[in-house]
């Protein structure tokens, strides 16, 4: 274990007010804590480097997963498990169902959370590509009051997001989806389970419309509206594919690091497109 | 007389496992504890200038110790004398030990760890095998006229085959905990395969007689080799800041140092060269093997040994050549990992018989059936096999169990559509029990049983149960042997002060030598409590019991050992490396079933048959819990685990980056034994522990060349590494 | 430098309260103020499963819970799955099975089965493969880890 613990200061506080009075008193001070599988596995091996923690878990507020005639609102608290077990946004919202599945072993399902996911922001999160393809809405809450930002445009480069230094993801809000979308999400890590992602896909596809995003593949998850672009309403067929592969390739910028290559990542971004385009 | 060997019988520590109470090291204390860390080089080569002791750190409160507060000899004890425990001045490799800190508190000490910067002028390192020209040793095996085959040859086949590094993981990492005191000698408990490895190691190091030397080992959470000889470094370093500071000290690695700074197994290169005739016999065999030793020898000699002597495969070939060499690089020294050179050079012969098969217009199966050995054969080395021995048949068993030729036709068809490639695989292979050639007779292990007054019987060896069962197969055998009860018998804590010297936890030898040293201390038990006239030719285990009780109330302690004999039939010439390598060889035919999605060139292995021939099955729940465990970690070593080098250090030193199977990525794997005793292993058993490593690797890429028709000659099979071989 | 809690929490269904530092790991907790080393360190990064505990019905890695998130926590260890001497039926089906080689990953395993079976009864193979492979094994090859799992379902 490579931090001395006695260094780190850790505050719950009991309600949202709070949270945010303290972070509007001393912001970019306090790091904000939820399930901790993050922040703890950055702790134990010496990289944290916020001394100041902010316990999250008391905050109802965050919690809950709340249906409305338009949308699905869920809390930034809300675990990978409880995802799973929610039924109905299993059935509306599928790949962040089969996302949620997919993301460590039940250990880590049962703590981690999906605003941890989305404010670590790696690259490789594999919730974040659902999130973009359902376009999902992001809650954030200050003393200042409450914002809405799209999530297609909340990270901004590695690690950077549309976060200012005293506020909170509060919720992920997803518009309903109406009828007639094929889901398809497929994850690819170096195992079946416990396994950070070397390429992450999410598509959802209807007559009229496509939508695709990526992770792993790019500084931050990607959507790929030149490679939609191009497939939209338009006929499937050997050629559209491949051109649509071309495509993809140039929405998209993998590097070689620790658990793949560059190459790899590429050719498996272009088949999964593949196969994406002829499942559904 | 009750029936013990052969049952699955529980096992003998099994309850306190369950249930939470078995105590490893770091469940261990002692009061005035104090914690221990080490501080490693962080480049590959160079010399030390100076050591700088920097930040906010209370140093007052803290133990340090160098190479200057060595007692004795800064000198590891083990085949060649060339690893300090401490650097001194020149630094072979990176995580090299330079000193050592303890303090009371493990977070403080880690805190410490980090304040301490070494000056080092770095020096131009050699990082791999193919660039060094350093030989830490060399093998040469010659059987019958290779030159002058070649001439009559109707084909000759060309192949190179590499293997990469292993790490153990092991679930428990190394640790030890300590005392010593310049008077009263040193005590070391820990996670261990061999004390008396560690004995050895300490005495050395300290300079003390054997009898001032202690070593415990404790429950030990996994080895597979990597607590063969790694443990007398850490002891050692524990020791050493005890005898410094007076007090007890407890050293656990974290998982990361764990993983950069100790032994792996042996990266290789093979290159063959095969002759075979127009009836496809094989004619001649020019094999070239060379294994990555790290910076100092260690084990390197005798894992190059064993690698060299498998090197040829189960086939009977008249005309031989093995050149063999360790290599010496800056990188962290590599050691003993199940299977022990084995796996890496029995990978090479097995593809490398695939591609003269496929050369030569032959199925693997046919062309292996004509190239088999039979009794009345001789391997490389020359030894007759003097059993009988059916390897075409175990082959059948394995093809049938895994419907090999059905799946083999059905998958042909269904590749031609589908998105998922399948393939099936086999592997013929045997792996020798026991230390090669001369190795048990230098040895000359004792071990021994005793009768407590209380009636009981206690297994005296300084076997280490390491998860493979050793307690409960030695209780087993002493039991046989007896005629008692299981449950009468218990396992003394291999501890050296109390135990015998029964050789080292490694080699496949726990069963069929030490156990056998068991069976007959046992047998002498028995007849000196019937030549005391205290048991009758037929007893119960009461009367057993009671008889015990008595001895030891009339006469005192009743002990009794065996030692080692050699068989009278084994010659093995070391210095020509020629004769009979091993007392025994368990065969084996083993065969992998795989899936390669061509979306995203992942293998997966959805079924597995192991067949093998091992003497004589004593636990059969736990022999195929050994199989089992070894399938899976070879499977590991096949498509999922990759040391990643970055400037001669371990890049991913951790469990997220370096990737073992979980249970979601393990196939069902069935497994066979078939029993052929042998006369010299305790009722017919040979040795299984490392059998299981040396099949899986090649079945695989066998099973993969079936799948995708090409050949992949390299470990691991990354998905990237197919991708980039489709092209 | 941070200042010293108390946390309060239920364990093995006893309650107990502790002093530590807010990010002392509930590993550490349970182990060292507790004396409760059943609890294993295998990693100290949520990837072996060996720390693994029940907390609030739920499995987590007790090397990622910082001791303050644990407080007012309902935690089950292995040492609380057995009554004394007597062994739980999965504790019991994994000793009949030979479901334990070395035993360090022996504690988590078994909670993770725990954790299953509370929820499925009966799982099939491939449920108790997903449902342990955050448990990291090295000796068993799991295979009869899952034929102990499926004994205790039955």
């Amino acid at each position: 274990m490579r931090s001395f613990a006695p260094d780190y200061e850790l505050r719950t506080p009991g309600a949202l007010a709070e949270a945010l009075a303290l972070l509007a008193h001393e912001p970019g001070q306090w790091k904000p804590m939820a399930g901790g599988t993050d922040l703890m596995a950055l702790f134990e091996a010496g990289r944290l480097e916020s001394k100041r923690l902010l316990n999250l878990q008391r905050l109802g507020e965050l919690k809950g997963i709340e249906i409305s005639e338009g949308q699905v609102s869920i809390g930034a608290l809300t675990t990978y498990s409880e995802i799973r077990r929610h039924a109905e946004l299993a059935r509306e919202f599928p790949l962040l169902a089969q996302a949620a599945r997919e993301t460590g072993g039940v250990a880590i399902q049962n703590r981690g959370t999906l605003g941890g996911n989305i404010v670590n922001a790696s690259p490789a999160g594999d919730s974040l590509p659902p999130l973009l393809v359902y376009e999902a809405e992001l809650e954030l809450v200050s003393a200042r009051g409450a914002r809405r930002v799209a999530y297609a445009v909340f990270h901004r480069g590695y690690r950077l997001m549309d976060l200012a230094a005293d506020e909170l993801l509060a919720r992920i809000h997803l518009p309903r989806l109406g009828a007639g979308w094929r889901h398809y999400y497929r994850k690819v890590g170096g195992r079946r389970a416990q396994a950070i992602s070397k390429v992450c896909f999410a598509g959802l596809l209807r007559s009229d419309s496509v939508r695709i995003a990526l992770g792993a593949v790019a500084p931050t998850p990607v959507r790929c509206y030149r490679t939609e672009a191009l497939l939209s309403g338009r006929q499937s067929s050997g050629d559209l594919i491949r051109a649509a592969r071309d495509e993809l390739q140039r929405e998209i910028s993998p590097i070689d690091d620790m658990r793949s290559t560059e190459r790899y990542r590429r050719r498996v971004a272009g088949n999964l497109l593949e196969e994406f385009l002829r499942a559904v | 007389m009750p029936c013990v060997v052969g049952r699955s019988v529980a096992r003998k520590e099994g309850r306190r496992k369950l249930s939470g109470q078995a105590r490893y090291v770091d469940d261990l204390s002692l009061p005035g504890l104090v914690h221990g860390v080490t501080i490693r080089s962080a480049v590959p080569r160079g010399r030390l200038r100076d050591i700088r002791f920097g930040g906010d750190i209370p140093w007052d409160e803290f133990t340090v110790v160098t190479a200057a507060d060595i007692p004795a000899e800064n000198s590891v004890a083990s085949i060649l004398a060339d690893q300090p425990f401490l650097v001194e001045s020149e630094i072979r490799h990176a995580e090299e030990p330079v000193l050592l800190l303890a303090h009371p508190d493990r977070d403080m000490l880690e805190k410490a760890r980090r304040a301490v910067e070494l000056d080092v002028e770095p020096l131009p390192a050699v990082l791999s095998m193919d660039a060094s020209g350093d030989v830490i040793q060399s093998y040469q095996i010659e059987k019958g006229d290779v030159d002058a085959a070649w001439e009559q040859a109707h084909l000759i086949v060309e192949g190179e085959y590499r293997t990469g590094a292993q790490e153990h993981l092991y679930i428990e990492p190394n640790g030890v905990l300590a005392v010593a005191a310049p008077q009263e000698g040193v005590t070391v408990w820990g996670s261990m395969q061999c004390p008396y490895y560690v004995h050895k190691a300490l005495v050395r190091l300290f300079g003390l007689p054997d009898d001032k030397v202690c070593v415990i080992q404790c429950e030990t959470g996994g080895g597979f080799g990597g607590k063969e000889d790694y443990p007398s470094i850490i002891a050692g370093h524990a020791a050493l800041l005890a005898w410094k500071s007076g007090r007890p000290v407890k050293m656990v690695y974290d998982r990361a140092e764990d993983m950069a700074a100790t032994t792996k197994r042996h990266p290789s290169r093979t290159r063959h060269r095969t002759a075979i005739t127009g009836d496809g016999k094989l004619l001649a065999m020019e094999i070239d093997f060379s294994i990555d030793g790290g910076a100092y020898a260690t084990l390197s000699p005798v894992v190059l040994s064993r690698g060299t002597i498998h090197a040829a495969g189960p086939y009977n070939c008249l005309n031989v050549r093995i050149r063999s060499r360790a290599m010496a690089t800056n990188t962290p020294p590599n050691g003993a990992f199940r299977g022990f050179g084995a796996p890496q050079s029995l990978f090479a012969i097995e593809r490398q018989m695939d591609r003269v098969a496929r050369a030569a217009g032959l199925s693997p199966e046919e062309f292996r059936r004509r190239n088999f050995l039979a009794e009345g054969d001789a391997t490389a080395t020359g030894q007759v096999i003097r059993e009988k021995l059916d390897l075409g048949g175990l082959m059948d068993r394995a093809f049938q169990l895994s419907d090999y030729h059905a799946r083999r036709e059905r998958f042909a068809r269904q590749n031609r559509e589908s998105s998922v490639k399948r393939g099936i695989g086999f592997a013929c292979f045997m792996h020798g029990a026991g230390f090669t050639g001369s190795g048990e007779r230098t040895l000359a292990s004792v071990a021994g049983v005793e009768a407590t007054s209380a009636g009981r019987v206690r297994v005296l060896a300084a076997s280490a149960e390491i998860g493979q069962g050793a307690n409960t197969v030695l209780a087993q055998i002493a039991a046989e042997a007896l005629g008692i009860d299981y449950d009468l018998v218990d396992v003394a804590p291999p501890d050296t002060a109390a135990v015998p010297n029964s050789g080292p936890t490694v080699a496949s030898r726990t069963t069929m030598v030490v156990g056998k040293l068991i069976e007959s201390a046992a047998i002498g038990l028995k007849k000196t409590l019937m030549a005391a006239g205290l048991l009758g030719e037929v007893y119960s285990t009461r009367q057993f019991r009671a008889a015990c009780r008595d001895y030891v109330a009339l006469y005192g302690p009743l002990r009794s050992f065996s030692q080692y004999q050699a068989p009278p039939d084994i010659r093995w010439d070391d210095e020509r490396f020629r004769g009979d390598a091993y007392g025994a060889f368990a065969w084996a035919v083993y065969v992998a079933q795989v899936a390669v999605d061509m979306v995203t060139y992942e293998t997966r292995v959805e079924d597995f048959v192991a067949v093998q021939e091992v003497g004589r099955v004593v636990n059969p729940v736990l022999a195929a819990g050994q199989i089992e465990g070894g399938v899976a970690q070879a499977i590991g070593w096949a498509l999922y685990e990759n040391v990643v080098w970055r400037d001669g250090r371990m890049a991913n030193a951790r469990m997220t980056d370096y990737l073992v199977p979980t249970a979601a990525d393990t196939p069902p794997i069935r497994v066979v034994f078939v029993e052929n005793g042998y006369p010299h292993g305790p009722s017919g058993a040979k040795g299984i522990g490392e059998l299981p490593m040396d099949g899986p690797a090649p079945a695989i890429a066998g099973a993969i060349e079936n799948a995708l028709g090409i050949a992949v000659d390299r470990l691991p099979i990354l998905p990237e590494t197919l991708e980039q071989a489709l092209g | 430098m941070a200042e010293k809690i108390e946390i309060r929490f239920r364990v093995n269904g006893e309650d107990r309260a502790v002093r530590c530092w807010p990010m002392s790991r509930l590993l550490d907790v349970l182990r060292r103020e507790l004396g409760l080393t059943g609890v294993k360190e295998g990693c100290g990064e949520g990837e072996c499963g060996a720390c693994a505990v029940l907390m609030d019905g739920e499995l987590v890695n007790s090397c990622l819970i910082p001791a303050a998130q644990a407080d007012g926590a309902d935690i089950l260890t292995v040492e609380g799955l057995s009554a004394g001497e007597e062994l739980h039926p999965i504790q019991q089906a994994f000793l009949e099975e030979g479901g334990a080689q070395c035993g360090i990953c022996t504690p988590g395993m078994v909670l993770a089965a725990k954790n299953l079976l509370d929820r499925n009864p009966a799982p099939e193979e491939r449920e108790i493969r997903e449902a342990l492979a955050g448990n990291l094994c090295r000796c068993t090859g799991y295979v009869k880890i899952v034929d102990a799992v499926r004994r205790a379902g039955r």
